[in-house]
Parts: structure tokens; C-alpha cells; sequence
């Protein structure tokens, strides 16, 4: 289970989150103008990367914001979290905070390495 | 291929088993191959099986990064059916039955595949709908599968709690009594053993690291960790891993990969007859011919490669299989993992053509391939050889993303099956 630093309520286990997929997937603006190939890029094509992945979360039963995370789906380790309407941060990690904005929205928080837990080995059922 | 039987088990018990050969050899890449499989397991395997028995095609490599069946198809819980609802899924699945249903006596390897029946479970009156309109699709479509009282489905399944008073009560089961489970590392080494007997050479610890393509366009060969190897056909089953595979040749697919995890108890007598299926409280159950309960959950929320899962989705799973199975909260589970599965939005595979000429995918078979891989590889391998699909494969293509005709398998069966 991932123990995912919510913004707003400080570090909560998973089950309190709902995983939106991922992030900066913008609808077209106009729709109707858009090819059925891009709307398809739009609906079902994804990264799905073995790296750092962008994704939205939402605090479900918590304080119930939404918020997006940089997490590596290798190491399932959260990298960063950043605030829904920011640019993703810069990548690869570690990433540097960005100062303070004028514009009052919190910078990405970026959390320490950890070390990862050892990866369980390849169990196999017989 | 010295092929098994009763009279060289004979020679060899008298002999002190010293003459059985290794069933696959190790072969180093050749520098050519008129096609590569990218990924072995046991759709990898059987679509190198397949190519080389029914068309002719032996100069084939089968590309893995690990070992032969050390993904998902060591992972899997082994449940083989053929009771989908749409036609097209119908079609392919119980073409994989099918070729089951002979596999080995043509592979002449036991992959101990047992009909013990697969029953699903209903707990309320949408579960009894929907359950029931997947019978009679499936009638209509040739494919066995019955429907069965709480009283019928205890009689069937001698353990299974139908109280009326537990949280999901049973009050009713379809039951597909052709499906059942089979040994899963037997069907990759079957398969490999087959595909190495034609000529097929299987390459381990060999990683696809990028794709070299010719003046036209089309795939000239791929570049691995072993060197180059040239080929006018790639044949990508790389499961969990296509995305990673796919954008070394620039493409991306409509796939997330999950973990989904499965679990065995320790071993006991024979307790269960059949598989059990519930996918309204996630959670299905079989004893393995060791004695071990192999027990499946659902997929994590996120996308990950990690191979492992959050225990509460276990624990979620186990609280149903308790609730169902009360005699079995005293197991003790011995072993839990996760597998990595690419799921598709429409929850179908993609079996077919890309945009690159020659590059061909076999991927999104999601949480329930194992049950499609012999009919998955023979399909594939027609793709390959022929260039075009097998009617059976047709309607799987990538486009379909784009045209809209999805196959919808997601209402149908959005658990892990």
C-alpha cells in the first residue's frame, strides 16, 4: 500500500485515495474539430511509462482535493507532488522546488528518497 | 524430439534416467531470421509454435529478456473458460478452448489441463441479469455454460457457503463445466519444447532494445542486448511490458499496465472440485493438483512495474474467500505475488497490424490471458505468416480505437478472471 503525502492532510495510506490516471490529459477545445485518430489519443492512448509517471489523485476520504503526483512505476516511489493546474516539474529527480510564485498556488513539494523496500522476488504458483 | 511415452519412461526407469535431453536448446542469436517473436511466454511461445507447425515458417527467434514463462504466465492462477459475452471474444476465447481441449497430445506434453467446471457467482438480482445473459449469449454462440440454483451450485461446490445471512449471500451461479485450470509452466515449456523440435530458436536473457527500419518504413530488425538481428517481421507479446517495448519503436498504445496479485495456501487434501469465480466481491479460488488453494484478487489502482501490490487488496480478496469459505480462514497463505497486466480501455486484446509495416502486437489481453493462449498464439502466428489477420482476429485490430467498434468486454468482466 502507498503511503501518499496528501498536500492538504500530510502523509495517509492509500486506501483513503482514489488514483484519477494520469495527468495533463487535456480534452480538445473544440471537439468537433478534432479527427476521430486524435480523439482516440485523447480517450484511450496513454505514456504508461516504466519511469516517472504524472498522475492525478484525489483524497477521497480525506479532504477530498484533487492534486497531481510524479511517481516512479518502477520503484512504485512518489517523487513529487504538485498542485492540479501546475506544469508537471522538472524531471528526472531529484527535483529542485520551485520558489514561491506571486500567484498564491503552493510550488511542488518534493518529497526525500526513501529507501525503497526491498522488491519481492518473482513468486510463481504451482 | 524424443517424444514421451509410456514405453521410453519404461527404458529410462531401467536405465536410471540418465538419457532424457534437455527439451529446448540455447542457442546464440543468428544474425537473420525471417521472423522474431518479441517476448516468451506462452503466447510468445505458441505463436513461434504455431508459425512453424501450420505455416512453414521455422527460421523464427523467440526474443525474452528473462527466463521462459517467468512473467505472467508463471503468475497467473491458471483459469481457462470460454463463457464471454460479446461474439467476438466468444469466438477467440472458445478457439483457445478448442486447441485446449487436444493440446497435450499435440504437444505431447502434459500440461494438465483438468475441465473441473468454473462456476461464477451471483449475489444479488443485476449479478442473476447479467450472469444470465451471458448464458444465453453464450448458447447462441455454441459455447456450454448453465445456470445453476444456490442449492445446485453448494451441490456442486460442496464447500461453498449459500447462507442467506452473510454479507453477499449466493443466490445463484453460471457454470461453464468445459473450463478449469491447467498447469501453466507446463504450457510454455510444451510450447517451447514444440517450437525448439521445428528449428525455432529460443533466446533467454536476450532484451529487445530498439527497432532498426528500412528506407521504406518497414522493420529491418531489432536491436538487442545480444547484438542486431535482422528480420522483415517483429512479432511484440511482451504483456505487462508492450508499452516499454513499443515506444523503442516509437509508438504508443492504448494500455495501462497494473499489478494484479494472486496467492497460494499452504497445501491440503483434496477440498475443492472446481473453480469458483465471483466478481462482484473479487475474489476466485481453485486448489492447484499440490493441494494449494491458488487464490486471485483484483489489480491495484495505479499503473506500476513493480510486480508487487498493496496488501489491502489482498486482505479484501481473503475477506470474501472467508466469507464464502468459512472452513478455510484457518489456512495460512504461503506466498503472494503480483504480476504486471496491460489492460486495454475495452478490456479486449490488440491481435494484429501496427502503423509500422512488419511490426505486428499481440497485446491488452489484460488480467484473463492465460485461458486465450493457445488459440492467442495460433491466431497471432496466421497474422504474422499471412499478413493479414485470421478471421477470428480481425475484429481485435488497433484501429478499432479510432473507428469505435470496441469489443466491450469492461462491464462484462471488469474483475481479474
Amino acid at each position: 500500500m502507498l503511503l501518499i503525502p496528501c498536500p492538504h492532510c500530510g502523509p495517509r495510506p492509500e486506501i483513503e485515495f482514489r488514483c484519477g490516471g494520469e495527468a495533463h490529459i487535456a480534452r480538445p477545445a473544440a471537439p468537433a474539430e478534432v479527427g476521430d485518430a486524435d480523439w482516440a489519443q485523447y480517450l484511450f492512448y496513454r505514456t504508461n511509462p516504466k519511469d516517472v509517471h504524472a498522475e492525478r489523485w484525489l483524497h477521497a476520504h480525506g479532504c477530498q482535493r484533487w492534486f497531481n503526483a510524479l511517481r516512479d512505476t518502477a520503484s512504485d516511489r512518489i517523487i513529487a507532488i504538485y498542485a492540479m493546474g501546475e506544469p508537471r516539474p522538472a524531471v528526472p529527480s531529484p527535483i529542485v522546488p520551485a520558489q514561491g510564485g506571486g500567484d498564491g498556488r503552493k510550488s511542488a513539494v518534493v518529497i526525500p528518497p526513501t529507501p525503497n523496500p526491498s522488491p519481492q522476488g518473482g513468486g510463481e504458483e504451482c | 524430439m524424443r517424444r514421451f511415452s509410456l514405453r521410453t519412461l519404461v527404458s529410462e526407469a531401467l536405465t536410471g534416467h540418465e538419457g532424457w535431453e534437455r527439451q529446448w536448446r540455447a542457442p546464440e542469436p543468428k544474425a537473420a531470421y525471417e521472423a522474431v517473436i518479441v517476448g516468451g511466454g506462452g503466447h510468445g511461445l505458441a505463436t513461434a509454435y504455431y508459425l512453424a507447425k501450420e505455416h512453414g515458417l521455422a527460421n523464427v527467434a523467440v526474443l525474452e529478456k528473462g527466463w521462459i514463462g517467468g512473467g505472467n504466465t508463471g503468475r497467473n492462477t491458471t483459469i481457462i473458460r470460454s463463457n464471454y459475452l460479446q461474439d467476438e471474444s466468444a469466438a477467440i476465447y472458445e478457439h483457445a478452448l478448442k486447441l485446449w481441449e487436444g493440446l497435450s497430445q499435440q504437444l505431447n506434453y502434459n500440461v494438465m489441463f483438468s475441465q473441473r467446471g468454473v462456476m461464477m457467482l451471483a449475489h444479488n438480482t443485476h449479478d442473476v441479469q447479467s450472469l444470465k445473459r451471458h448464458i444465453y449469449a453464450n448458447r447462441l454462440n455454441g459455447i456450454d455454460n448453465e445456470w445453476l440454483s444456490a442449492q445446485e451450485a453448494k451441490a456442486f461446490c460442496p464447500p461453498l457457503n449459500i447462507a442467506p445471512d452473510i454479507r453477499y449471500p449466493v443466490v445463484g451461479a453460471a457454470l461453464q463445466r468445459r473450463g478449469g485450470v491447467a498447469r501453466h509452466d507446463a504450457v510454455a515449456w510444451g510450447y517451447a519444447r514444440g517450437a525448439d523440435a521445428m528449428g525455432v530458436d529460443i533466446v533467454q536473457n536476450c532484451e529487445v532494445l530498439g527497432f532498426r527500419r528500412g528506407s521504406d518504413g518497414a522493420v529491418a530488425g531489432v536491436e538487442t542486448s545480444r547484438g542486431y538481428i535482422a528480420t522483415p517481421r517483429v512479432g511484440v507479446v511482451a504483456a505487462g511490458h508492450t508499452s516499454v517495448v513499443m515506444a523503442r519503436a516509437g509508438l504508443r498504445l492504448p494500455l495501462e499496465s497494473f499489478p494484479l496479485q494472486a496467492l497460494v495456501s499452504e497445501p491440503v487434501k483434496p477440498v475443492f472440485p472446481c473453480v469458483v469465480m465471483s466478481n462482484t466481491i473479487h475474489a476466485y479460488i481453485s486448489q492447484s493438483d499440490k493441494g494449494e488453494l491458488v487464490i486471485g484478487a483484483g489489480t491495484d489502482q495505479y499503473v506500476s512495474y513493480s510486480q508487487q501490490g498493496g496488501l489491502h487488496i489482498v486482505t479484501h480478496t481473503l475477506e470474501a474467500i472467508c466469507e464464502l469459505f468459512p472452513q478455510f480462514s484457518r489456512l495460512k497463505m504461503l506466498r503472494n505475488w503480483g504480476g504486471i497486466v496491460d489492460v486495454t480501455p475495452d478490456r479486449s486484446p490488440i491481435i494484429g497490424r501496427t502503423p509500422i509495416p512488419g511490426l505486428y502486437v499481440n497485446c491488452g489481453w489484460g488480467t484473463g490471458g492465460f485461458k486465450a493462449t493457445p488459440g492467442s498464439g495460433h491466431v497471432f502466428a496466421h497474422t504474422i505468416a499471412r499478413a493479414e489477420p485470421h478471421p477470428i482476429n480481425a475484429p481485435f485490430t488497433l484501429d478499432r480505437f479510432h473507428t469505435g467498434r470496441l469489443i466491450d468486454e469492461a462491464a462484462a468482466a471488469a474483475v481479474a478472471h
